[in-house]
């Protein structure tokens, strides 16, 4: 079948000597010049100018009607690809070809003036992303209503609240009807309700039958969401093929091991009010990346509070089957959390804190686990830091729930755990009497 | 028991509709030829004219954008507009027509000057204000792909309303001072016309090296003060025709368009004889200001989301 998107080797090179300062000025060419040809060869930086490709020999197609996730790690090119699918920067080499018109939900409030009305910013933006004006006018209503900002059409939106504003930016953004999309990352922002929202959407656009490029960090989102999945990795295609085979195959080279360790305070993740310092898992009281499923797994998280004084530092770990789907998040709460934790009410002096989760014995199924670990700080919520994939363990099946000589099979579910059975006779007749099975909500 | 069925279950939902299909259930058909080709740019054309009229419409938002932000919570709104003109016509009135007596061309002083702020403020508000506007619309650039042209375009045709809008009042001074236009006034859309072209090279070449360099647009206010002085604004340019000079400084003036345009726009507006040598001369600057900026306006373009 003809495809809609053809890229053909396509690479991009970026001057690294031009990144630091991303635009110079006059004297210093001027002084750069002045100076290399004083020196001639054996020169400074200036003329070393370091090149790096972001992106090399991108050979793919796509079907209409497809979805394709884009998955890789930061600075694997993700979105470096997008950035040349839509146009915003040009390949260094290669050849693009569209078969349909594209659009792309980069940013949603592209090109939003605080200064002008909901209605101004409607045709404004709606024109930016590529609407015709009768287009935009027939569309009006069901994007007023979409976003439920009808009372404030007629307000400069620097008086909306930002979530009227992401609303507003978003209901106009999802009436772009291209036959491709692009959509990146538009999930990480908002609540909950919002990103199911634009989930929803994302589905209705499949459904539609157009194509969308989707990148994302969010596994489980690909999983759900793409048919096929191309993975990059240090701006080459490392793997491209159906999304269950690909996301497990990024989740096997995507994390470590038992243990993350980052010891340079200046580069963990995070920012200047917390920072990761490690992420390890531990079982029978060693660091190990095979657990046997009848013992407890305990997950530390490490960080260091670089703010003396700050509360509710929430540490929070979300774990993922080898296929990247959800099997579960928690943090530490005091309304999420079963144990009582001494430091999450008090104010934090600057400093190392581990925190740990344990996961009972007999919980998990037997399988690969990847842990993402987050710190966030509560009210407003905020995610400060965050290692995807951070680290990984196997749970190890030794065969204590199974029957003796029984199968091997793997168990149904994300977890496996051992709950409370118990039978009861309910009435004593004959052959015929039926079974009631039950199980007690305590014990 | 298999897993595998199991997981998926969840999924299956969206998963299943977005499987590819055969061409027969495909709601559209595709086209033969890309509608889009991204490749390294190596045209030599620096026009690309069906995707500028693709995204007309997007000039004539950029440009009522531009209206709209001036005059947003301002009091006066439009009537800034004709202000702007009118204080400066009055303060160059007071102080060169009445107290240095500069002399004007059989003109009222006031009439001569307005003639000239009128074109002036136009080219000059559209040069520094096109110069940034690149840099201002970062957002914009990294974001969405539309030409890049379009917005020092919609720059200058915002300027181009308020151009339009002035020149009633200019029609009211001249029905005041009782000076009735000639023949002549069929010049004034070939002089607008190379104005604008004018202005929007200048433009289109300042906002695309200022991406590179901020040099410009911190440089570019002060270039323009210098370049108000060198034309006919605020004095005819007889007082330097009119001196025993060599032919070659004549000519050198002249290499100003705005010399060209302002003389005659006054010969336009007033009557009285046209300066062709400075016309065409200003016409051939202009034009190759225009293919000159041109290029280097599709040169640059290519990394304005990487570098701005």
């Amino acid at each position: 079948m003809k495809p809609i998107i053809r890229v053909e080797n396509v690479g991009k090179r970026y001057r690294i000597g031009t990144r630091g300062a991303a635009y110079g000025t006059l004297r210093d060419l001027i002084a750069g010049t002045v100076q290399s040809s004083l020196r001639g060869q054996r020169n400074g930086n200036r003329s070393k100018t370091n090149t790096f490709w972001a992106l090399q020999e991108i050979d793919f197609e796509v079907e209409p009607g497809e979805i394709v996730g884009v998955i890789g790690r930061n600075g694997a090119g993700k979105s470096t690809l997008l950035k040349l699918l839509s146009r915003v920067s040009q390949p260094t080499v290669g050849r693009i070809e569209l078969y349909g018109r594209l659009g792309s939900l980069l940013e949603v409030g592209t090109g939003f003036h605080p200064e002008l009305t909901g209605r101004e910013n409607i045709y404004l933006n709606g024109a930016i992303l590529g609407m015709k004006r009768a287009e935009i006018k027939r569309k009006f209503d069901e994007i007023v209503a979409f976003a439920e900002v009808e009372r404030f059409i007629e307000t400069p939106v620097k008086h909306y609240s930002s979530g009227m504003y992401l609303r507003l930016a978003f209901a106009v953004a999802s009436q772009l009807e291209p036959e491709i999309l692009l959509i990146d990352e538009v999930l990480a922002v908002g609540d909950a309700t919002f990103q199911k929202k634009c989930l929803g959407k994302i589905g209705e656009v499949a459904r539609a039958g157009r194509t969308v490029i989707f990148v994302s960090h969010n596994m489980t989102a690909v999983n759900q969401l793409c048919s096929r999945t191309i993975m990059l990795a240090g701006g080459r295609i490392t793997a491209i093929g159906s999304t269950k085979q690909v996301v497990a195959d990024y989740m096997s080279t995507a994390s470590g091991g038992a243990e993350a360790l980052w010891d340079d305070p200046l580069r963990a993740p995070g920012n200047d009010r917390l920072r990761l310092r490690a992420v390890r898992v531990i079982s029978k009281n060693v660091s190990t990346e095979l657990v046997d499923i009848d013992q407890a797994v305990t997950i530390e998280v490490e960080f260091w509070n670089l703010m003396s004084g700050a509360r509710h530092i929430c540490a929070n770990i979300y774990l993922m089957d080898a296929l990247g789907n959800a099997v579960l998040s928690t943090g530490n709460t005091d309304m999420a959390n079963l144990a009582d934790d001494d430091w999450y009410e008090e104010p934090h002096p600057a400093g190392l804190y581990r925190a740990t989760c344990t996961l009972p014995p007999n919980f998990l199924n037997d399988g690969r686990y990847y842990v993402t670990a987050y710190l966030l700080s509560l009210g407003p919520l905020t995610v400060e830091a965050e290692a995807p994939q951070a680290i990984s363990f196997e749970v190890f099946d030794t065969g204590v729930m199974r029957q003796p000589g029984g199968g091997t099979g793997k168990w149904a579910g994300a977890v496996r755990p051992r709950l409370p059975w118990r039978t009861v006779m309910v009435e004593p007749r004959g052959v015929s009497a039926e079974q009631n099975l039950s199980v007690p909500v305590a014990s | 028991m298999d897993s595998i069925s199991t997981t998926s279950n969840g999924v299956s939902e969206p998963g299943t509709a977005v499987k590819p299909r055969s061409a027969s259930s495909s709601p559209l058909t595709l086209p033969e030829k890309p509608i889009v080709t991204i490749e390294p740019r190596n045209d030599w054309f620096p026009w690309d004219f069906r995707d500028l009229w693709h995204h007309r419409e997007l000039l004539y938002f950029l440009t009522w954008r531009d209206l709209k932000v001036r005059y947003k919570q301002t009091a006066l709104g439009v009537a800034w507009v004709v202000m702007q003109p009118l204080l400066l016509s009055l303060i160059f009135t007071i102080f060169l027509g009445k107290l240095a007596r500069v002399p004007s061309d059989g003109t009222p002083y006031a009439l001569f000057v307005f003639a000239g702020m009128l074109p002036w403020l136009f080219v000059s508000g559209s040069v520094i204000a096109s110069g940034t506007s690149l840099v201002g619309s970062s957002n914009l650039i990294t974001k969405v792909y539309f030409p890049r042209m379009m917005i020092p375009a919609g720059i200058v045709c915002g300027r181009l309303f308020d151009f339009v809008v002035s020149s009633f009042v200019f029609a009211g001074l001249m029905l005041y001072y009782h000076v009735t236009p000639t023949r002549n006034i069929l010049m004034l859309p070939v002089l607008i016309v190379l104005m604008t072209v004018l202005t929007l090279s200048i433009g289109m070449w300042t906002a695309a090296v200022n991406v590179r360099f901020r040099d410009v647009g911190v440089a570019l206010p002060v270039l323009v003060q210098l370049w108000m002085f060198t034309s006919p604004v605020v004095y005819p340019s007889t007082i330097v025709f009119s001196r025993p000079l060599a032919a070659v400084w004549r000519w050198l003036y002249m290499c100003n368009p705005m010399v060209g345009i302002l003389d005659n726009f006054r010969a336009a507006a007033f009557g009285g004889s046209f300066n062709w040598p400075a016309l065409l001369l200003a016409t051939v600057i202009t034009i190759v200001l225009f293919v000159y900026s041109s290029y280097e306006f599709r040169r640059l373009e290519a990394t304005f989301a990487d570098v701005i």
